[in-house]
Formats: structure tokens, sequence, C-alpha cells
């Protein structure tokens, strides 16, 4: 009985003893949000080079998955090293006029193992950040797979990084202008899915369409990774959203509720939807609208309460559909897999839907149209233009500067009609045996 | 001799190969095929994007018998592979001038 105790007095203490340490050592530093943010960014990384690789290389024809994924990966590895050389700096450094942060921690110059941001370590809250850049970019490829030169891919990356997230990143997160008139984007609905929609769009218009589009049968190479990559992209947006409080209070529990009614709405109308228009429930239409309900309600997570997430994820499953399935066929554009359709759009109506549910009893930074605040969706609607405009803008600047450096956006007309993976890069994705 | 070439449903297979068993039918050669006929295609929807799958996969038996076997085989293979739906498939019966074993060099009938 006497060590039953012991021992559980001595548990206690190796439980209690990192967090007083933190206390005594810096006052600022608290270890329950500092691990919870810790987890945050390991489960937000994972989304790219697990969750959206396997979400966009199982949409991917069986020819270009591997250029798909290694797309993906090399959209995460150019963003991290990028981010923390002077990604950071230009997001989070100290405010330049409202537009862009000051080179004062270029290198991560300045920032040591003592820093602290909130209640967690500037490290930390930079390597979360980061997540966001990687994922970002990443989204991007959606709108372009199967015909991209991967030279021009990477260097692309490169610049939009730097030129395009870090300025968008600082108007609303690091204290630049949007967040100084209250746009409100808890997660990244401007930041990460209005941005990349868009830019995806520009970038799509530019490459041209793929060679057979509208004519040839364009087969997904398998729906199965592309269900199994919604799933990692869903339980890493719990970072995603729920991390983005940036502690491990009752809001980030909130944002966690709300982010998961809403995909599960979002799944549950999409299917719906094409079950009653096309007479099938597809599992990419179920994967489709989870993922259209996370990126509406991205924005909104910290803000909103249940009714507000069930609302939201609805109208996201609904709106999706008609944009991919309607809208794109109509404007003719060729979003291979959707990042327009699917981020740009649902993007827009998380970040409209933000000023209108946003409850001021859930979080006292955000009132919105039904709490007696019109002006809310006003200000919302400016950040959402101003975010599309100067992404769009940037984007083609970006890609100009891309072409006249590697010579040209696109992948031979014989190469891209082989497949990627063998042109690009030698392999092959499967070894099947035809009979 | 003659040449059976039996194109059948993939799930009739197995109850082809039985029936043939019980004639003494000693061997065949199995091939994936595609094709249509006048089952045509079926629709997929992806996302909105329709594609239509023209060739629908079939098993392509081909056996080589005694010429008065054929009408007792073709009489076999249509039974065991009908479903009574579009689509259970086509029996094309051709002449054979030759055969020869590999291992011994015996020909005709003595090769079957």
């Amino acid at each position: 009985m006497k060590l039953k105790f012991r021992m559980m007095f001595l548990t206690l203490t190796m439980i209690f003893a990192p967090a007083s340490l933190a206390f005594a050592g810096d006052a600022a530093i608290n270890s329950g949000d500092t691990a919870w943010m810790i987890v945050s960014t390991a489960l937000v990384m994972m989304m790219t080079p697990a969750g959206l690789a396997l979400f966009y290389g199982g949409m991917s024809r069986y020819k270009n998955l591997l250029n798909t994924v290694a797309m993906t990966f090399m959209a995460y590895c150019i963003a991290s090293v990028l981010w923390v050389f002077i990604g950071y700096t230009l997001a989070f450094g100290p405010d330049v006029g409202g537009f862009i942060g000051s080179l004062e921690h270029i290198g991560m110059h300045g920032i040591t193992v003592k820093s602290v941001t909130g209640t967690i370590p500037t490290y930390v809250f930079a390597l979360f950040q980061m997540t966001f850049a990687g994922i970002t970019v990443a989204l991007i490829l959606g709108s372009i797979v199967d015909r991209m030169k991967f030279s021009a891919w990477l260097l692309f990356t490169a610049l939009w990084v730097i030129i395009i997230y870090c300025p968008i990143a600082h108007w609303v997160w690091g204290g630049g202008w949007l967040a100084q008139i209250g746009a409100l984007d808890f997660a990244g609905g401007n930041v990460v899915h209005i941005n990349a929609g868009v830019a995806g769009l520009v970038l799509s218009l530019m490459l041209g369409k793929r060679i057979g589009y509208g004519k040839e049968t364009m087969f997904p190479s398998s729906i199965a990774l592309t269900g199994l990559g919604a799933a990692l992209l869903w339980f890493g947006w719990f970072g995603f959203n729920a991390g983005s409080q940036l502690a491990a209070d009752g809001l980030a529990g909130s944002a966690f509720l709300t982010t998961n009614t809403s995909a599960a709405m979002g799944g549950i109308a999409w299917m719906f939807t094409e079950w009653y228009v096309t007479k099938k429930p597809t599992l990419l239409g179920i994967a489709s609208g989870v993922v259209a309900g996370l990126v509406s309600i991205t924005p909104a997570s910290g803000f909103v309460d249940l009714q507000g997430a069930l609302i939201i994820g609805l109208v996201a499953g609904v709106l999706g559909f008609n944009s991919v399935s309607k809208l794109k066929h109509k404007l003719g554009y060729d979003d291979s897999l959707d990042a327009f359709g699917v981020h740009g759009l649902c993007g827009v109506w998380g970040a409209l839907a933000t000023g209108i549910f946003a409850n001021p009893s859930v979080n006292p930074n955000g009132t919105g149209l039904l709490y007696g605040n019109p002006k809310q969706l006003m200000i919302q609607a400016i950040s959402i233009l101003a975010t599309a405009g100067f992404t769009a803008i940037g984007t083609w600047a970006v890609v100009c500067i891309t072409r006249m450096i590697v010579g040209g956006l696109r992948v031979e007309r014989d190469d891209e009609i082989a497949g990627l993976d063998n042109s690009q890069h030698g392999e092959r994705a499967f070894e099947i045996l035809i009979s | 001799m003659k040449k059976i070439e039996a194109i059948i449903k993939p799930f009739k297979l197995d109850d082809v190969k039985e029936a043939l068993n019980e004639l003494g039918i000693q061997g065949m050669t199995i091939s994936e095929v595609k094709g249509y006929g006048r089952q045509k295609g079926h629709k997929e929807i992806y996302r909105g994007a329709e594609y239509i799958v023209d060739f629908i996969p079939k098993i392509k038996i081909e056996i080589v018998i005694e010429a008065k076997m054929v009408d007792q085989v073709v009489d076999k293979i249509r039974t065991s592979a009908s479903t009574g739906k579009i689509g259970d498939g086509k029996i094309f019966v051709t002449p054979v001038e030759q055969a020869v074993r590999v291992r011994t060099g015996e020909k005709g009938m003595d090769a079957l």
C-alpha cells in the first residue's frame, strides 16, 4: 500500500515537474499549450506529404500518380527550407506598413530556445506556421497535375511561397492591414484556401488544358487512395483548426467540435446532392464533400457555434458539388483535381460564413451578421477580394518569371501522352502484368 | 480437328471448365480480353465528368477438339455459360489443319 502511494506521488511529480520547471525558467511558457502545439504541428505536417499526396495522387491518372506525389513532397520540402530562412520573418517579423514583415528574423536570427510567442516557444509557433505555408503551395498543384514540367513546379513553388504566401499570411495573422481592419480568419480561409484556389485557377489557365481534355476518358488511378488521403486530411485538420487557437483551451475544443461537424455535414451533403443529380453516391463525392466541409469551416472554426458549423458544412457540400460538376464544365477551364472548385469557392463561402455566423459568446473577438454586426460581412468581403486579387495578379507574375527561367511550363507533348511518371521521373506507380 | 473459341462472362469460367471436363476435354487456353457487342459499355461519373466504358472485360477460351465432338462441345459451352442476359458472349468454330505436341513431336489427334 505504502509503495503504491509512493509510486503515485512519484508519477505525479514527474507529470507536473516539466510545467513547474518551465514556469520557473520563463513565466510565459505554458507546457500544456506547448505540448498541444507540437502535436498540432506534426498533425498539419502529415496533411501535405501523406494526406494531400494520397488525395491528389488517387485522382491523378495511373501514369501521373508518382509525379503528383513527388510534386506534393517537394512543395513541402521547399516551403520548409524557405520558411525558416526567410518566410517566417516576412510573415511574422515586425510589421512594415501593414504589408509585410521586416527581415529582422532572417534565418531565424534573434530567436532562441528562450523566445516566446503567446504561451509557446517561438520555434514551435514558427514550425506550426511553416506547415501552413507547405500545404498552401501544395494545394495549388491540384489544378495542374498531368501536364506541368517538374522543374517549373519547383521554381514556381519557391517563388510563390515568398512572393504570395508570406505577404498574405502577414496581412491576416502577422498584424498586417487585414488584421487591423478586423478581418476574421481563424485558421486560413483566406491565407490558405482562397489563396491556393485562385492561384491554382490562374496557373491552370496559363498552362492550358490537358491533351484530350473533354474527349478522352481520364480515370482516377485509385479512388481508394483518395479516400485514405481525405481521411488523413480530416485527421490532420484537427491540428490545423484546433491548433490555430495556439493554446490547449476551451476554444481549441470548440474549434475541434465545429471542424468535425462541418466535415461530416459536407460529406453527407455532397453525397446526397450527387445521388440526386447523377443517380449514384460515389466515394469520390463523399471524400470531396468532407474536404469541402473542412475547407469552409477553416476560417470560422474558432468563431462559430455548433449550429453555424452544421449550416456551413451543409452549404459547402452542395456548393462544392455544383462548382466541380457544373460550373467547371460550363466555364471550360481544366482545373484537373478541382483545387479552385473545392478550396477556392468553399474557402470564399467559409470566409463569408464567418462574417455571418461568428458568435461572440464563443469568441468575443468575432461578432457576425446574425449577432447584430453586418459590418463584419463587409470586412470579410473586402478580405476575400483583396486576397483573390493579390494572388491572381501575383501568381500571374510568378508564372511569367518561372516560364522565362525554365523555358516553358509544360512537358513535351509526347511526354504528356506517355505519362509524367515515366517521362519526368523514370518510374512507375504500379507493376501490373496485363495478360 | 476443329478449334472452338468461346467468349464468355468472366465469372462463368469455372462452370464452363467443369462442364467440359465432364465431356473429357483435357485442356484449354484462356485469355482475359475486352470487347463489346450488343451489351455496349457502361457509364462512370467522376465529379460530374462522364466517361463511357466501351470495352467490357471477358474471358476467351480456346480449345481444339476432334471434329465429330463439335456439336456436343458447343452445346455444353452454351448451356454452361448462359445466364440468359445480354452480354453472355459468342462461340466460334474454325477448322484446324495441324497440331503438334512440342515435347514429343506427335502430330494430329495424338497431339491433342
